[in-house]
């Protein structure tokens, strides 16, 4: 007779594995089993599932055997993998797996094999400390640090004291912080996402803005944020000037989101140092600021012709730093010739790109790109996909969706005060304009 | 090992050696060496050995003969030293219980430390030492540190309860630890609450009926004020733990959804997606005509969105889910078609899930670029998103109308490429639009059967053979086209084999004199050659029905075909339901509920939306309102009540040993189909699922089944008359049959039971009486069942509280589930059952009828209904004769209503009534009924059509039991 075995909801063992050159000789690098329902020796079945699943070119970030649940993220080396054999929450171990490589990151800059393997004592107390029988707990690695450091013996006394911060409902920042010259620096940054069909129409497009802020202020400062947000301008009933709808906001954990909600008021404890404060998505469809428009004639068994003109759609006072348009060209082709009217091209050949790089573009000019790439006389029977050109490229002081930043009030009960800096920038996101390539 | 021999590189402190130093001695007497070294008297040459041990230990080395070495070293003020102990003892104290033991001392001082530090650690760590002898020491520090001043030792003293009822449950409840967690939960600190919540979900888990978690309107409103104030994953918790309530009525739904929508803007995406949960399941009781439902209908919609900018997994997760909620609520992103476009650089997984997405949301207003994309994508060169792609494209002329057209044409396009998949995938859908739009596509068959050759693979053939058999009159060469693939017809897979002989006949048919020879051809190959069953019984239908009476022949083979449905692998309602409860699961990702895939959680109930309620009357009476509620989870019975000894008594029963659910079939994470209804077992019964769909059809190549003659003639005209239903009686109790001894005195030292079954209000109880006809007091009864065709199971303990004195009896009503473990018993209705007292074990076993299993909402929708009667092959069909039945066809249908038998529809020919009904099994089983009542003739016939005929004897005998009392 069957007994129920009870069903625990949140349950994980974290392995990381590390790849080594040849992906064979995949070993498990340091394992935390929370639980002790799922048997350390299931990761035996990991590599070959993922073999498997490769080999047939559709792998799945969730993959199972028998009764046992592999949830892995892919970091640099290293596979970070869950193991469940319950109806876990997925969406939390994910989130959890990828905090684990933010905390790790930061302590140890780069989260690799060697760095795992040079600090596993930390690592073993970071495990700890992260998450107790499959629950996440304390995961702000700027809080861990107050009381799990790398250098164990010498900080004795700092570690004999809990940080109230720990399990404060403020347990982003600690009490306590000094400076002499109290300010916040804001940089908000929207990245731009583009699709466009390769006739020409844009399919997609989309704006991604972030605020992100370095804090520099002293002990338990209350900032709120103005921006001239057209929900909360709706709100006041004021009504002037240019106002941003924004589709979506996601906010740190610092910010009130039952605030917001009521009444679009920002308002937030800030973490100490850099922290992202909020990202928004705006759908408002605006000019692609950089368009591209492409020929690209191959003519088999001799050679492919490739023209490119970029034009800034943007205004003339601005200027986009750094721009790079990458379009592919076939695996196969060689003896490059380039002709650029401004900036210059080359070939990455083990990307299949021509690199088109322009250090300075001012808005509304308009730039060409020549390139021929000879193709061997017989053909690659291999089908190659249809990369799209995409491009790179920052434009300072300047926001696409015209969002500004109106007011960063800063209120400490010692009375100091602070200066806010604004900072905008422009960028390329996902930025695609398909070929007829 | 070679990383390990690596030069010690010093990546982060300037001079200090790193910790890649232990990995290096690898020599031989390395465990001595340790041994030596942990038990030297420099401290700092301990902490160094340790740390070697541990790193042994980390590269899978076993070290478990320096457990008392390694433990000695427990007693330090060195905190790192410590912890690497504890770590130490965590992974080996199973392997050395005995040894374990050494460590108690060391945990209950630790758990007094003055350093709230060490308390925690203490406490967190005892916990996972799975080792029962020791768990009973732990209870007094653990007691204290639960109301530690210090909040750190608290929550995780809060978790640590929850370990130790993973060890020992009844230890737990008994030391009263329940409580002082459910205390926790108004904490004054967000962090302990948080874990408080995190704990007691988890026991409740394995406790469906304890109302452990006592959600009630207070302790909702303590819940929803400290989701504002804890961590990021404290709010999951807190989110989940409220997904898992009722609300009484539409006011308190409204009120916590208008409470949970802020957490829709946190940056972890897994923040909003089981914010998302609680809103999908709370709408639910929301009036859809209350303006605040059609506000969080769009307030919905942008975080979802937003998730697509995750990281690619938890982009996933997301599309999964929106999946489900895209079928279940298909308003909330109707406009947000683009976002779902594929881009390059997507990880296959993703795409995939985009596109199927996009299929859903493909209308009227976006088809052209729908399209657009979809042709884009179908020149990819990723095999099977390109081969995805080009069924879209079919689905989308299936579901559009007026884009059919346009479909068409860039299927053609498609062909045209002639690249291999791309030309087989096209033609499979051309089929299907062929059978949507019959008559309208016919010119591009010319284009088709220019690639008749390089189809190879077997759903390519098959769809081109059917092409040519349907419209083999505007065919000219369609013989020689279906000659040329009889050549090689053995080696054909069996689709193709079937879908051929079934062309040939059809061709046949329309064009009888030129095809003669042909048709014999293919119908000794099927008969005579081939050892397929279904082929032959297939070749022999045709060729009997060809021979004797050849205008059937044509009528059945030549029938009009039932419409296909223009939404294909939709989830079943009540699985579609029950994975929006598990939104960000697992069940959500592999779209299959948790008992299909998690082991020992058959107990569990199943999660059900809860279900519309007036504010008005339950506000009055709350339980009126939960039971209206339909679900109510935490209300679920609990398997078997007091575990401590009944529970080992009972499992030496010896009858069946402990079954192990099979394991859940492997899958990639990629769309599953019906749900398992019965795990493993019953596979036989299980080819029954009908799943939510029925109407899709079988494989329609296939020779249109034979209908019942009733539902022959009117497929076209007299349908609407067919189910021009007058009233249905108002339906009278379910059918009991009389208490019959089960066991007599004589053979169970002196206990009678008698008893039978009954289903009240949708509960299936078991009803006993049992009589003590000996001379001594019993007491301590407890039932259990052996695996059963049905996994029935009790629900609850047998309550018999007093004693049973000599010559008293006593009557005892046990609610029974239907999740236990499945066996196929013969008879079918075969139960055996334990029952155990005081004095002995007895065994007997009983038949139980099995309308008690018949469930409420059997009742088929009419189009449901004749699909479903159409496919069940005939095979499957059995009839019966019911003498002396003296009901007239209204009676017996109130009558059997009572029963949750339910009549769909009722004709009269000739003054023959005819009576179409459904039933649905608990396991999910339908069947089919016709039952003909011929006025002033006391005997009735029943046809029952089902896909497990094995319970066509039983349902009979049911109907039969019923109509007669």
């Amino acid at each position: 007779m069957q007994i129920s075995r009870p069903r625990q909801p949140y349950s994980a063992v974290i392995v990381f594995l590390s790849l080594l050159i040849s992906p064979l000789t995949l070993q498990v690098l340091i394992c935390r089993n929370y639980k002790g329902d799922v048997d350390m020796a299931e990761i035996d079945h990991f590599l070959p599932l993922l073999m498997t699943q490769e080999e047939e070119g559709l792998t799945c970030p969730i993959m199972s055997h028998g009764n046992v649940h592999f949830l892995w993220i892919k970091h640099t080396n290293l596979y970070l993998v869950a193991t469940t054999n319950k109806n876990s929450n997925a969406s939390l171990v994910y989130a959890f797996l990828y905090k684990v490589v933010e905390v790790f990151t930061e302590y140890f800059t780069e989260l690799e094999e060697e760095s795992i393997q040079d600090n596993f004592v930390v690592v073993y107390e970071l495990l700890d400390e992260l998450m107790d029988f499959g629950f996440p707990q304390t995961t702000d690695s700027k809080i861990l640090q107050e009381y799990i450091t790398q250098e164990g013996t010498k900080l004795e006394v700092a570690k004999t004291k809990v940080p109230t911060t720990v399990t404060n409902a403020v347990s982003w920042r600690s009490e306590g912080i000094k400076y002499k010259k109290n300010e916040v620096f804001i940089d908000v940054i929207e990245s731009i996402n583009l699709l466009v069909n390769a006739n020409g129409s844009v399919m997609s497009s989309d704006i991604v803005g972030t605020v992100k802020l370095k804090t520099m202020l002293s002990g338990m400062p209350e900032l709120r944020l103005g921006l001239n947000d057209r929900a909360l301008f709706a709100l006041t009933g004021r009504d002037k000037g240019k106002t941003v709808t924004m589709e979506d906001v996601k906010f740190h954990q610092c910010v009130r989101l039952s605030r917001f909600e009521s009444d679009r008021t920002i308002s937030f404890i800030p973490p100490d140092g850099e922290s992202e404060l909020m990202s928004y998505r705006i759908n408002t469809h605006v000019k692609p600021l950089i368009w591209i428009e492409s020929v690209i004639e191959k003519f088999s068994h001799s050679r492919v012709e490739i023209m490119v003109k970029a034009k800034g759609q943007f205004k003339k006072q601005s200027v986009a730093n750094n721009v790079e348009v990458r379009v592919p060209v076939p695996s196969d082709a060689d003896s490059p010739k380039f002709k650029t009217s401004t900036g210059h091209a080359k070939y990455v050949p083990e990307k299949n790109l021509a690199v088109w790089t322009i250090k300075s573009f001012p808005g509304g000019k308009e730039f060409l790109m020549r390139a021929s790439f000879g193709l061997p006389s017989v053909e690659n029977d291999e089908m190659e996909g249809k990369p799209p050109i995409t491009v790179n490229f920052e434009i300072p002081y300047f926001t696409v969706s015209g969002i500004q930043v109106r007011y960063m009030k800063i209120i400490e009960k010692s009375g100091y005060q602070a200066l806010p800096w604004v900072r905008y920038i422009t960028q390329s996101g996902d930025y695609q304009l398909r070929s007829n390539f | 090992m070679e990383w390990a021999n690596q030069l010690c590189e010093n990546r982060q402190f300037g001079s200090k050696m790193t910790d890649s130093k232990y990995f290096t001695t690898t020599k031989k007497g390395e465990i001595f060496e340790l041994k030596a070294e942990l038990n030297s008297d420099k401290k700092e040459k301990k902490k160094e050995a340790v740390k070697k041990v541990i790193a042994s230990m980390t590269v899978g080395k076993d070290v478990s003969a320096l457990f008392p070495d390694v433990v000695n070293c427990m007693q330090t003020d060195n905190l790192e030293l410590k912890k690497l102990v504890y770590l130490y003892l965590m992974n080996y104290a199973k392997s050395q219980p005995d040894m374990a033991i050494m460590a108690v001392n060391t945990f209950v001082k630790d758990c007094e430390d003055a350093n709230p530090l060490i308390r925690a650690l203490a406490v967190r760590t005892m916990g996972c030492i799975r080792v029962d002898k020791i768990t009973e020491y732990l209870c007094e520090p653990l007691r204290k540190c639960l109301k530690d001043e210090d909040p750190y030792v608290r929550k995780t003293a809060a978790v640590c309860v929850a370990k130790l009822h993973d060890i020992n449950a009844q230890l737990v409840e008994d030391q009263g630890f329940l409580d002082t967690l459910k205390d926790l939960i108004s904490d004054s600190n967000p962090m302990v609450v948080a874990n408080a919540v995190a704990a007691l979900s988890e026991i409740a888990e394995s406790h469906p009926n304890s109302n452990l978690l006592d959600l009630n309107p207070q302790s909702i409103n303590k819940l929803l004020t400290a989701l504002n104030e804890c961590t990021e994953w404290g709010q999951i918790f807190i989110l989940d733990c409220l997904a898992n309530y009722t609300p009484r009525d539409d006011r308190e739904s409204q009120s916590i959804c208008e409470r949970v929508t802020p957490r829709l803007s946190h940056a972890n995406s897994a923040v909003v997606l089981s914010a998302v949960k609680v809103l999908m399941k709370f709408m639910e009781m929301l009036p859809k005509d209350l303006d605040y439902y059609s506000t969080l209908l769009k307030k919905l919609a942008p975080p979802l969105v937003t998730l697509l900018s995750a990281e690619p997994e938890l982009q996933y997760v997301a599309l999964r889910n929106i999946n489900l909620i895209v079928q279940k609520r298909p308003e909330i992103l109707k406009h947000e078609m683009k976002v779902f476009f594929v881009k390059y650089n997507d990880p296959i997984y993703v795409k995939l899930e985009k596109l199927d997405i996009m299929i859903r949301l493909a209308s009227q207003a976006n088809i052209a670029q729908v399209l657009a994309e979809l042709k884009e994508y179908a020149t990819e060169v990723d095999v099977d998103f390109v081969r995805k792609a080009v069924r879209a494209i079919g689905r989308c002329a299936i579901k559009v109308e007026q884009s059919a057209e346009r479909c068409v044409s860039t299927l053609l396009d498609l062909i045209q490429t002639k690249v291999n998949y791309v030309v087989q995938e096209a033609i499979v859908v051309i089929k299907d639009i062929f059978r949507k739009y019959p008559n309208k596509y016919e010119s591009v068959i010319a284009t088709l059967c220019e690639n008749l050759d390089s189809l190879d693979e077997p759903e390519a053939r098959a769809a081109m053979i059917w092409i040519v058999g349907e419209y083999a009159e505007r065919i000219d060469n369609a013989d020689e086209l279906l000659e040329s693939f009889l050549e090689g017809f053995h080696d054909e897979s069996t689709q193709v084999q079937l879908q051929l002989l079934t062309a040939i006949v059809k061709l046949f048919l329309k064009k009888p004199t030129e095809t003669q020879e042909l048709v014999q051809q293919v119908l000794s190959l099927a008969t005579q050659d081939s050892d397929n069953p279904d082929l032959r019984d297939r070749g022999y239908i045709y060729w009997r029905l060809l021979s004797t009476d050849p205008v059937a022949a044509k009528e059945v083979v030549l029938a009009e075909k039932p419409l296909i449905s223009e939404e294909t692998d939709l989830i079943e309602p009540t699985l579609l339901e029950e994975l929006i409860c598990h939104i960000g699961t697992l069940a959500s990702v592999y779209h299959k509920p948790p008992s299909a895939f998690v082991e020992g959680s058959r107990g569990v109930m199943h999660k059900r939306l809860p279900a519309r309620t007036g504010s008005g009357e339950s506000t009055e009476s709350p339980d009126v309102g939960t039971a209206a509620g339909g679900s109510a989870p935490e209300a679920a019975p609990s398997i078997i009540p007091s575990q401590g000894d009944l529970l080992g008594d009972l499992l030496n029963l010896d009858m069946a040993p402990p079954t192990t659910s099979g394991p859940p079939p492997p899958t990639t994470g990629m769309q599953m189909g019906g749900m398992d209804l019965l795990g493993g077992g019953l596979d036989s019964l299980l080819g029954g699922d009908i799943g939510g769909s029925p109407a899709m059809g079988a494989g329609f190549g296939a020779a249109p089944a034979v209908m019942p003659a009733s539902l022959n003639a009117p497929v076209g005209g007299g349908l609407g008359d067919l189910f021009d239903l007058g009233g249905v009686g108002m339906p009278m109790g379910a059918y009991i049959p009389p208490k019959i001894v089960w066991l007599p005195a004589m053979k169970a030292k002196g206990l009678e039971i008698s008893g039978t079954f009954a289903r009240r209000a949708g509960v299936i109880q078991m009803e006993l009486i049992l009589t003590n006809k000996a001379m001594s007091v019993m007491t301590d009864f407890a039932i259990q069942f052996n695996r059963n065709s049905f996994g029935l199971a009790p629900a609850g303990p047998l309550q018999v509280l007093t004693p049973l004195g000599p010559n008293q009896t006593i009557e005892v009503s046990l609610p029974l589930s239907t999740v236990g473990p499945v066996m196929k018993m013969d008879p079918l209705n075969n139960l055996q059952v334990a029952v155990k007292n005081n004095i002995d074990v007895f065994y007997f076993s009983c038949q139980y009828p099995i309308s008690m299993l018949f469930v409420e909402d059997g009742k088929m929708e009419r189009q449901v209904f004749l699909a479903t009667w159409k496919d069940i092959p005939n095979d499957n069909e059995s009839q019966f004769q019911i003498k002396d039945c003296h009901l007239n066809s209204d009676a017996a249908s109130s009558k059997l209503q009572g029963s949750n038998i339910f009549t769909i529809a009722k004709r009269t020919v000739e003054g023959q009534d005819m009576l179409y009904m459904s039933i649905k099994l608990s396991n999910g089983i339908w069947v089919l009924a016709e039952l003909r009542v011929q006025a002033g003739n006391p005997n009735y016939t029943i046809s029952l059509k089902c896909r497990a005929p094995e319970v066509s004897q039983c349902v009979f005998q049911c109907y039969e039991a019923v109509l007669k009392n």
